[in-house]
């Protein structure tokens, strides 16, 4: 199984902004990812909806440090 | 070779608040219950809902069930069944109230009561005003908290969960009773046969009908494109909510918690308009009230913009500090999806659609009811729904904001109830028909074998401007005759889409083709529908029939697939207990 199309399911949430950025950062972002940060990716899908979308939106911040790396393209 | 089979007593379809409201019903009267949902349960779309739940719990000054029964008949411009809303808005305390018990964050008063916010169209007599503090929140998280605690509790519960499951098509034996559904694991592709002893739909809405809508990509009303293959009709489809304010270009919602905080409209000449359409109520009127006002400025070229295609939300003068603590969110939201910081500029919005007020025909113990011989209600056995993919029919041609997580909670638990005491009268399972399954495997297998086919992503957008264009918050008669027509071309599309990836694992292409074979019978419903219905009403506004039309058009629209025909049932007039709220003008 491609992992690409797992995690475009798992790109499809509850919020539309939330579906919006993941596809931008999907189609846009993910192709020039290292292994271990698309590894990090699927942790980050692993957030509850709201929890990943204040961290994409900046209203909140991580400690954790592979985190933040993915955070910060998210933001762009 | 048949579809492996699994049994359950029943099988719930949804996830969002009112499958977990119903799933709960069912696991804590101790029967076997199936939920399946696409996304995880948490990530349903009711987790998007900021403004919070509607109940008259008087915690902020007098309030009464009854008043909230006014507004909502109000709102739903007499097209709402008046037994249902007198049965929800009497329930809705209830229902808050049991949730907080299940432990929901709601925010609270000094007293420790729950603090209830303004919302527009809720007011205190019977209409008469001052506005009513009716709505229950967790800060702008009421969803997602609801979701959260109807989750925990469920699993509490021992709900079975089947996650990433896509169900396809219901399987009615030849009495016609619900007797189970098909479904796709997404993670295999395999389909089995869910064989229950009754089938409850919760599939939330259909947004992604629209180019601009508010909704998640998931929201493609499966549940309707599902029970309309089965012989099941669809009830006014025609009425489509507008939320005022998406993001101009986005369809990024600001909630309407910003007026509520007294944000306010203005248009290119910086007029706050809403005083010339709702001298009262201004930025607090109805939402349908509010876009069509917004439509209108756009329509008469006071639009702003290059295009002068949106109007501005104006909140800087609520200052910083409010903003950041009443509207968290909605600064960070303005500058990602619209390049505006709103402390100090405002936010360009634009009629986007929310919400949908059709859906399959329910009455408000969440029985799904279709016409057979001379009764235009006879009960479907064994088939419920409930919460926004179901019409019972509460909001009637217009949803007051907070009415739908009521709607929710309410109608939820009814249908779960309902479900329960179905289960006791009919203890066994019906067997399954031979051709269970047969209709699924036909569509899968014709999706499989398609050539020189249409791409779904292009057709899909094909049907969604077809809405957009002609379908609108504005509704013109060449245009809705046009719809219609281009529709119909849209829909042999999609009986020839084709997918290139084969796979059967988390084949997103295949699903997003399923997904739009529910959207097109959600699309050609609201088309048919909007096109025959002469007068205005709620949110269906149309240019050549300005008013309502009681004496002709008080009356419940039915869509039928089969045959593309419509059939029309009355309203209920008559509440439970109250007396009748007689149709007057509606005016804010
Ligand atoms: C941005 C936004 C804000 C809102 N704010 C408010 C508010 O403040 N107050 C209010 O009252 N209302 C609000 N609403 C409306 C309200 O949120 C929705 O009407 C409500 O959440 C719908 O809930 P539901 O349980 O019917 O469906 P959903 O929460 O949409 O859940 C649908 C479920 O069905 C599942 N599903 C769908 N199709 C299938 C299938 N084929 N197979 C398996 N599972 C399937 C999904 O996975 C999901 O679990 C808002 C809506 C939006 C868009």
């Amino acid at each position: 199984m491609s992992d690409m199309d797992r995690l475009r399911w798992s790109c499809r949430r509850g919020l539309l902004e939330l579906d919006l950025v993941l596809q931008r950062f999907l189609n846009e972002e993910y192709s020039s990812l290292g292994a271990e940060q698309r590894e990090t990716f699927k942790r980050l899908l692993g957030l509850q909806d709201n929890e990943l979308l204040d961290l994409a939106m900046g209203r909140a911040d991580t400690s954790d440090e592979k985190f933040g790396e993915l955070v910060n393209l998210m933001r762009k | 070779m048949s579809y492996p089979v699994r049994k359950f007593d029943a099988v719930i379809v949804g996830a969002g608040g009112a499958g977990l409201r119903a799933a709960l019903q069912l696991s804590e009267a101790g029967c076997k219950v199936a939920v399946l949902s696409k996304v995880f349960p948490t990530r349903s779309h009711t987790v998007a809902a900021q403004g919070g739940v509607g109940a008259a719990l008087a915690n902020m000054g007098e309030d009464s069930w009854h008043w909230h029964m006014y507004d909502t008949v109000k709102g739903s411009d007499w097209l709402g069944d008046q037994d249902a809303i007198e049965f929800m808005c009497r329930e809705a305390p209830k229902s808050v109230i049991e949730l907080e018990h299940f432990g929901m964050p709601f925010d609270r008063n000094e007293n420790g009561s729950v603090y209830q916010r303004p919302f527009g169209g809720h007011m205190q007599n019977f209409g008469a005003g001052p506005p009513s503090q009716r709505s229950c929140c967790a800060a702008d998280r009421t969803g997602h908290a609801m979701l959260h605690t109807l989750y925990q509790r469920n699993v509490r519960s021992n709900t079975h969960f089947f996650v990433e499951w896509m169900a396809l098509d219901l399987i009615r034996d030849s009495s016609g009773q619900a007797v189970g559904v098909t479904a796709m694991e997404m993670e295999t592709g395999e389909v089995s046969i869910f064989h229950s002893k009754a089938v409850l739909f919760a599939t939330g809405g259909a947004g992604r009908v629209y180019a601009s809508s508010t909704n998640a990509f998931i929201n493609t009303g499966d549940g309707l494109g599902i029970v309309s293959r089965a012989g099941i009709p669809l009830e006014d489809m025609e009425f489509w909510q507008f939320h005022p304010t998406g993001v101009a270009g986005a369809g990024v919602l600001i909630t309407e918690g910003v007026r509520g905080e007294g944000g306010y409209l203005l248009n290119k000449d910086g007029e706050r308009f809403m005083e010339r359409y709702a001298p009262n109520a201004k930025d607090l009127a109805s939402r349908d009230v509010v876009a069509r006002a917004m439509a209108t400025e756009i329509k008469d070229g006071r639009g702003c913009g290059d295009n002068a295609d949106h109007v501005m939300l104006k909140l800087d003068h609520l200052g910083e500090e409010l903003i950041e603590s009443k509207l968290p969110g909605i600064r960070e939201i303005s500058k990602k999806f619209a390049n505006v910081d709103p402390v100090k500029d405002p936010i360009p919005v634009v009629p986007t659609c929310h919400y949908m007020m059709g859906g399959i025909p329910t009455n408000y113990r969440g029985e799904v009811v279709a016409p057979s011989g001379e009764n235009k209600e006879a009960i479907v056995p064994g088939l419920f729904a409930a919460g926004e993919c179901a019409c019972a029919s509460v909001h009637g041609a217009n949803r007051l904001g907070t009415n739908s997580l009521t709607d929710l909670l309410v109608f939820g638990k009814s249908a779960g109830n309902s479900t329960v005491e179905f289960l006791k009268q009919n203890r066994e399972h019906k067997d399954l028909p031979r051709d269970a399954g047969d209709l699924t495997r036909e569509r899968l297998d014709r999706l499989n074998n398609q050539t020189n086919g249409e791409s779904v992503s292009e057709v899909g957008a094909a049907l969604r401007q077809t809405m957009q264009r002609n379908c609108g918050v504005f509704r013109f008669p060449d245009l809705l005759a046009n719809g219609v027509a281009e529709i119909k071309e849209v829909e042999q599309r999609v009986m020839r889409t084709q997918i290139s990836d084969k796979s059967k694992v988390f084949n997103t292409a295949r699903i997003e083709a399923l997904e739009l074979d529910n959207l097109i019978e959600v699309a050609m419903a609201s088309l048919v529908s909007a096109e025959a219905r002469q007068e205005s009403r709620g949110a269906h506004d149309r240019a050549d029939f300005s008013d309502r039309d009681d004496e002709n058009w008080l009356k419940h629209t039915l869509w039928f697939k089969e045959g593309n025909r419509l059939d029309y049932k009355p309203v209920h007039m008559n509440p439970l207990t109250a007396e009748t709220i007689e149709p007057k003008v509606r005016t804010y």
